[in-house]
C-alpha cells in the first residue's frame, strides 16, 4: 500500500520518517520525496499489515497522510485507450486488457509523467 | 480463380444479405477456408485505424459578411486560420497552436469543440478593396453556420509508421510522445492487422473515389496522401469528408506534451473481397507488418534503425533492444480502431454503407524524398575554434585557474590521458571551488556529464543543445570522443551577428 505524505512547514527538518520506522519497525520504502526547504512530499511504500500503525504514527507527528488507493484520475470521456501512458510510468501501473488501459492500484507514486504524456489530457493526479 | 463484381456485393448489401468481416477476423477465415472459400464466404472485410493524423485540416466557409470582407487573417479561438483562398475560404490546419494558449489548445481543438456543437469565437482582419470594403469583423459561429466544412486532410492512414525509441541521455518529447532516456520505452503507431492500407497494399481496391468512414460520416479518397511511398510500404491517403457529419466519438483533439496539438481520427475503408488475391491481402496478420525501431535520440532526419519488428512483437508489451527488454506501448488506439472497423462493418450490414468503384487506383509509385536544401548553415567544424585548451583531471584547480586567466576563455574541458572527454570545466566551478576554501583536483569539482558537439553537426543542432541545457559552450569531440575544438554561444552569436 502506498501513503502520501505532506510535511507541513515548521516540521519538515524533523527526521520524521527515520523515527516512524524505529517505533513501527515498519520496512517503509521511500519511493518518491520532494523536499524543500518549507514543506514536502513523500510516496511511501508500506507492508499492508503495517499501513495502519505507520499512518497513524505519523499524523501523530503532524503529517498529513492520504492512502493512494486510486492511482490516478481518469476522464472516460476524454480517454481513447491509445497507451501513451503504458511504457512511460516508472512503476508499470497501467496495462492493456483486451485492449483497454487499465490501471492498478497500489502502483501509482503520484510522480505525474503520464499526466503530462497522455495526448488527450485526460488523467489528473488525485492530490493535485 | 474464384471471383465476383462490386455491383454482386452493393446487391447483397442494398439486401441485407451481404457477409461483412473486420480485418481482424479475416485471417483466421481464410486459414480456415482457403482463398478461394474465403471469396465465396466473405463480400467485405471492414478496416479502421484510430490515431494522431497531423496532416489534418478543414475547409471552412463563412458565408459574406454586409458589408463583404476579403479576409486576409482569420482567428478561430485565437488559433490562425489560413486565409490566403478567395474572401470568406478559411484552411484550419490541426497542429496549429493557439495564441493565448499555446500548444494546449488548436486547430484540432477547434475542429472538436464545433463538432460537439459547440460555438466558436471568430477574429477577422480583411484586405479592403472597392468590392470588399470591411476592414475587420467579429462574430461567434457553430458548424451548423458556416455553409460547408469540408474535411481535406493530405496525409492520413500511414499504412505502417516506424516505432520510436531514445538512446539520449535526456527524455525526449515528440510527436511519437514522450521518449524516455537510455532507451526508456518504445511508441509506436498504428493498427496493424487492422490498417487499412496494410490489407491492400497494392491498391486492388482502394483508390480514388473509394468511399470511406471517416471521423463517423461517409468520405472518399481523393487520391495518394502527401510523402506517399508505396515502394517502401509507407503508403498514405489524401482523404475528404464532410465534417457537419462527424463525430467526436472518432474526431478526439490531442496534445503532444511539448510538442503541439494533434488530432485524433478514426479512418476506416471497407474492401470488397473481389478475388483471392484480396482474400489473401486482407489475411494479413501483425506478424506480417515489420517496422523499423527508429532512435529519435538522434536529432537528424537519417536516425539510426536499431532492429526491425512487426506489430506482434510491439503489441507484446516488450521489446528486445541490446540485450535489455524495452517496454513498448501505442499512442494510436486499437480499441478505437477496433471500433471504427465495427461501426462500419455495422454499417454495411445494414445497408447504409454502399462500396464504391475507385476511378483510378492509387500509384503504386511515389514520392518521400529528403528536402532539397539550397542555402546549406554551416556546421559546427566550419566555426568553432580549433585552439582548445585540455586538462587532465588530476591537476591542480589553481592550474586550471591559471590556464583560463592566461587563456581568455571560460571552459576547460577535461580530459583522459589519450584525448577523450572526460568532464568540463568551467570559471564557475573554480570561483565555488576557492569560494568554499577547499580547492584540490579538478577531479573533484568537474562536471562529468558533459554535453558536446560534433564537427559535422549543423551549428542549429549545437545552438539548441546550449539553449535546452543553459549553457554556453560545448567541447567538439571526433568520432573515438577526442577533444578536437569548443564552439561557444559567441561563436553562434558572431555568425548571426553577420548574417544580419
Amino acid at each position: 500500500m502506498k501513503l502520501m505524505l505532506h510535511v507541513a512547514p515548521g516540521i519538515v527538518r524533523y527526521p520524521l520518517i527515520a523515527s516512524v520506522i524505529l517505533e513501527t519497525s515498519a520496512l517503509v520504502n521511500i519511493e518518491r520525496a520532494s523536499i524543500d526547504a518549507v514543506s514536502g512530499e513523500i510516496v511511501l511504500e508500506v507492508p499492508t499489515e503495517k499501513c495502519v500503525e505507520v499512518k497513524e504514527a505519523f499524523e501523530r507527528r503532524g503529517v498529513r497522510v492520504v492512502p493512494l488507493e486510486i492511482p490516478v484520475i481518469r476522464d472516460e470521456n476524454e480517454c481513447v485507450h491509445c497507451g501513451a501512458c503504458v511504457s512511460i510510468c516508472p512503476t508499470r501501473t497501467f496495462r492493456f486488457e483486451d485492449w483497454r488501459v487499465v490501471a492498478d492500484s497500489g502502483k501509482c507514486i503520484q510522480c505525474g509523467a503520464c499526466v503530462m504524456g497522455c495526448p488527450q489530457r485526460a488523467l489528473k493526479l488525485v492530490l493535485k | 480463380m474464384q471471383e465476383k463484381s462490386l455491383s454482386e456485393i452493393n446487391e447483397r448489401i442494398r439486401d441485407g444479405s451481404a457477409r461483412v468481416v473486420t480485418a481482424e477476423e479475416m485471417p483466421d477465415l481464410v486459414d480456415e477456408l482457403g482463398p478461394a472459400g474465403a471469396v465465396r464466404e466473405v463480400d467485405v472485410v471492414t478496416t479502421g485505424t484510430f490515431g494522431a493524423m497531423c496532416s489534418s485540416g478543414v475547409f471552412l466557409n463563412l458565408g459574406h459578411s454586409d458589408p463583404p470582407i476579403k479576409i486576409a487573417r482569420a482567428m478561430l479561438n485565437k488559433v490562425e486560420a489560413y486565409g490566403g483562398v478567395a474572401a470568406v475560404d478559411l484552411f484550419l490546419g490541426a497542429t496549429q497552436p493557439s495564441e493565448d494558449r499555446g500548444i494546449e489548445y488548436g486547430g484540432a481543438h477547434v475542429m472538436e469543440d464545433l463538432v460537439s456543437g459547440k460555438q466558436i469565437e471568430v477574429e477577422a482582419q480583411g484586405a479592403p478593396t472597392d468590392c470588399y470594403p470591411q476592414r475587420e469583423l467579429e462574430t461567434c459561429l457553430r458548424l451548423e453556420d458556416f455553409n460547408q466544412a469540408i474535411m481535406v486532410n493530405p496525409r492520413n492512414a500511414y499504412q505502417r509508421y516506424n516505432a520510436a525509441t531514445n538512446s539520449s541521455d535526456r527524455t525526449m518529447y515528440t510527436y511519437m510522445g514522450t521518449l524516455l532516456p537510455g532507451f526508456g520505452n518504445i511508441h509506436y503507431s498504428g493498427a496493424g492487422v487492422l490498417s487499412p492500407i496494410s490489407n491492400d497494399p497494392n491498391f486492388e481496391a482502394i483508390g480514388i473515389g473509394t468511399r470511406i468512414f471517416l471521423g463517423g460520416a461517409q468520405g472518399y479518397v481523393i487520391g495518394p496522401g502527401t510523402q506517399h511511398n508505396p515502394q517502401n510500404n509507407f503508403s498514405t491517403l489524401m482523404v475528404t469528408g464532410d465534417m457537419k457529419k462527424m463525430s467526436n466519438r472518432f474526431l478526439r483533439a490531442a496534445t503532444f506534451h511539448k510538442y503541439g496539438p494533434s488530432l485524433y481520427l478514426g479512418v476506416g475503408i471497407p474492401i470488397p473481397i473481389l478475388n483471392e488475391k484480396l482474400a489473401r491481402s486482407t489475411a494479413i496478420r501483425d506478424r506480417d507488418i515489420t517496422v523499423p525501431v527508429v532512435d529519435y535520440g538522434i536529432p537528424r532526419r537519417d536516425r539510426p534503425s536499431l532492429r526491425m519488428v512487426s506489430y506482434e512483437d510491439l503489441k507484446s508489451g516488450t521489446i528486445e533492444l541490446n540485450g535489455k527488454e524495452v517496454a513498448s506501448s501505442s499512442l494510436s488506439s486499437f480499441q478505437m480502431a477496433r471500433e471504427v472497423a465495427r461501426t462500419l462493418k455495422e454499417e454495411v450490414e445494414k445497408g447504409e454503407f454502399l462500396l464504391s468503384q475507385a476511378v483510378e487506383p492509387l500509384s503504386g509509385v511515389g514520392s518521400a524524398r529528403p528536402m532539397k536544401q539550397t542555402k546549406q548553415s554551416p556546421n559546427v567544424g566550419d566555426v568553432m575554434s580549433r585552439d582548445v585548451v585540455t586538462v587532465l583531471e588530476d591537476i591542480p584547480v589553481e592550474k586550471a585557474a591559471k590556464l583560463i586567466v592566461s587563456g581568455s576563455f571560460d571552459h576547460l574541458p577535461v580530459v583522459s590521458k589519450d584525448g577523450r572527454l572526460m568532464g568540463i570545466i568551467t570559471a564557475w566551478d573554480i570561483s565555488k571551488a576557492v569560494a568554499s576554501g577547499k580547492p584540490s583536483r579538478i577531479a573533484e569539482i568537474m562536471t562529468r556529464r558533459v554535453h558536446s558537439a560534433r564537427l559535422d553537426e549543423p551549428i542549429e543542432l549545437a545552438a539548441r543543445t546550449l539553449d535546452t541545457h543553459s549553457i554556453s559552450a560545448l567541447p567538439v569531440v571526433d568520432k573515438e570522443d577526442k577533444v578536437i575544438g569548443m564552439i561557444t554561444s559567441n561563436h553562434l552569436s558572431r555568425l548571426f551577428a553577420r548574417r544580419r
